[in-house]
């Protein structure tokens, strides 16, 4: 990681720290900001973090490998959730979950190697009249079909930019 | 096929489309403290998570105590499996919400709330900070809320990351403080020692719109549906193999036939009732009734149709509770794999009738050991698929 790359995590973690308090609370906001931001939450990172809070980084490493969205493994720039659970699986959700794979040449749990796209399991994600389901970031797409994620992966192919959405830091007690 | 898609989920005709936000919290607003409660617990509202607590008492329980700073949490992290009823208030009566916890607020005098939005409905989050920026705006948050002298109180919102365990209140709240989502041990209840050891109130979003509902029509109204011990309306989640899937309110005490009549399920062989964490229920029950007193549920129902295969839906549920369990204790974090593993031996026809009276001792093992709900309750469906299909299991 450059430097000025340090620099701007830094900044980064400080800003939701400034918002959200100094403390322990505000691990979470702050991991899914950087996971959000840098797409994983490397060595220095958690370090970076924990240094900030004033907790151990093995803190961090524990609490960043519990949850869903703030894994440190890399990921790409936009996560294909699919959900697996009952509803959507009764409604199909294997074949979706093939053309996925064909589509995206990678397999769950994966990403692309020049990290635009990954592709990742869900549990369910209240989607369960509609499924099959999924998400691709903050977008919901529902009643899939194959056909349909032909056209959605290619649609993310040719917006390769400027589609990843946004989120603003959160705030708690 | 967008982010619209959210909005068209079918519903039947909702209470909650008829009271006016507002309505129930300023008729609250004139109330004492004590008569807000007692006008709860007058209801015999109980919990819509599923746990079926009663609100009432929960909220006595805050107001009793004596701390400066007390919060109100509504518990957002719709994760049960067949689970969206919470997805469609929030989308639509988000002000509804809102206007319970700030009743409840009042009732128990809470200093701030926090909304606990699962990950997943991330989507959702702009959505609900505008409306609480609107409130801000109308006075309805804030300093001195409705003319009370000394009724301060604000919401905000809080992002899940991601963990389905997080919907246990404890593990909700270890989550607000930023530690892994794993169950605190009970007591203390988070209504004496809750979110950073101070008194707080975890609701369900079903619950307290139907506090608004309760303050905005009367008590009578409220306990002129359902049954003695389960008052009032339920928002069901349907999917599954039926017609009609979406959110349906029903009375409480609706059998298992009816509700599938509504939804266009009649030929089910089986349903789900309560998500990955309920029972299933076969054809030769569903005169049986959907209520505390009987089959009691958060609202999640997923019909299977005659040629479902209940190995396969076993064997799904019990990966979602290996992949779920947060690790804590070993009869969950070890049970569900182990169970899972038995489902694969079933499928492969290599289990034999020994092993498998083993594997229900240990899901029995499970249901008195494990720690929290989550592994607890992993293991009742699988009980009931073996209990209720056990032939079809044997013929394959």
């Amino acid at each position: 990681m450059l430097i000025t790359e340090r620099d701007r995590l830094r900044e980064d973690v400080m800003a939701v720290a400034q918002l959200t308090g100094f403390n322990r609370a505000s691990l979470i906001p702050i991991l899914r900001e950087v996971k959000e931001k840098y797409r994983g939450v490397d060595s220095y990172a958690m370090q970076l973090i924990a240094d900030v809070l004033g907790i151990h980084p093995v803190e961090v490493y524990a609490v960043a490998t519990f949850y869903a969205y703030t894994q440190p493994e890399a990921e790409g720039r936009f996560v294909f959730r699919l959900c697996r659970t009952l509803s959507c699986d009764l409604a199909s959700k294997d074949i979706v979950a093939r053309q996925l794979q064909k589509d995206l040449g990678i397999g769950f749990g994966e990403a692309t190697e020049d990290g635009v796209f990954s592709l990742e399991w869900a549990n369910c994600m209240g989607m369960c009249d509609q499924g099959p389901a999924m998400l691709v970031n903050e977008t919901v797409y529902s009643r899939l079909t194959p056909e349909m994620v032909h056209e959605i992966v290619d649609d993310y192919r040719s917006h390769k930019e400027g589609r990843a959405t946004k989120r603003a830091p959160e705030r708690t007690a | 096929m967008n982010s619209d898609s959210m909005v068209t989920t079918v519903a039947n005709e909702l209470t909650f489309a008829s009271v006016p936000p507002g309505e129930g919290l300023a008729k609250a607003l004139a109330m004492s403290r004590v008569e807000i409660i007692d006008t709860v617990r007058d209801s015999k509202l109980k919990g819509r998570g599923g746990a079926g607590f009663p609100t009432g008492i929960k909220w006595n329980f805050a107001a009793a105590e004596k701390h400066p700073r007390k919060y109100i949490i509504c518990n957002a992290d719709e994760g049960e499996p067949g689970t969206f009823k919470d997805r469609l208030i929030l989308t639509e009566y988000a002000d509804l919400v809102l206007d319970g916890m700030t009743i409840g607020a009042r009732a128990m005098n809470a200093a701030l709330g926090l909304i606990y939005l699962r990950a997943e409905y991330g989507y959702l989050r702009s959505r609900l900070e505008e409306a609480i920026h609107a409130r801000r705006e109308a006075g309805l948050l804030g300093v001195d809320i409705g003319g009370i002298k000394g009724f301060d109180f604000d919401i905000m919102v809080a992002m899940g990351a991601g963990a389905y365990v997080c919907g246990e209140e404890t593990a909700l709240i270890e989550s607000l403080e930023g530690f892994r989502g794993e169950p605190r041990n009970r007591p203390p209840f988070p209504v004496v020692s809750g979110f950073l050891s101070r008194p707080s109130v975890v609701n369900n979003v079903e619950t307290l719109a139907w506090v608004s509902c309760i303050f905005a029509k009367g008590v009578d109204w409220f306990k002129s549906v359902g049954t003695d011990l389960s008052t009032g309306h339920k928002l069901f989640s349907v999917s599954g193999d039926c017609e009609r899937p979406g959110v349906y309110e029903f009375p409480f005490g609706i059998t298992v036939g009816e509700l599938l009549k509504e939804v266009g399920g009649e030929d089910a062989k089986a349903v789900l009732i309560g998500g990955a964490s309920g029972r299933c229920v076969p054809r030769s029950q569903f005169e049986r009734r959907l209520a505390f007193e009987d089959i009691p549920t958060g609202g999640s129902v997923v019909v299977f149709g005659p040629g479902r295969d209940m190995l396969a839906i076993a064997h799904n549920l019990l990966d979602f509770f290996v992949d779920e369990s947060c690790g804590q204790c070993t009869p969950c974090r070890l049970g569900n794999g182990k169970l899972l593993e038995g489902v694969e031996m079933l499928q492969a026809g290599t289990c034999t009738l020994e092993y498998l009276n083993d594997l229900k001792a240990l899901a029995n093992t499970m249901q008195v050991a494990a720690k929290c709900g989550l592994g607890q309750t992993s293991s009742v469906a699988f009980l009931s698929i073996l209990e209720h299909f056990g032939d079809d299991i044997h013929e394959s």
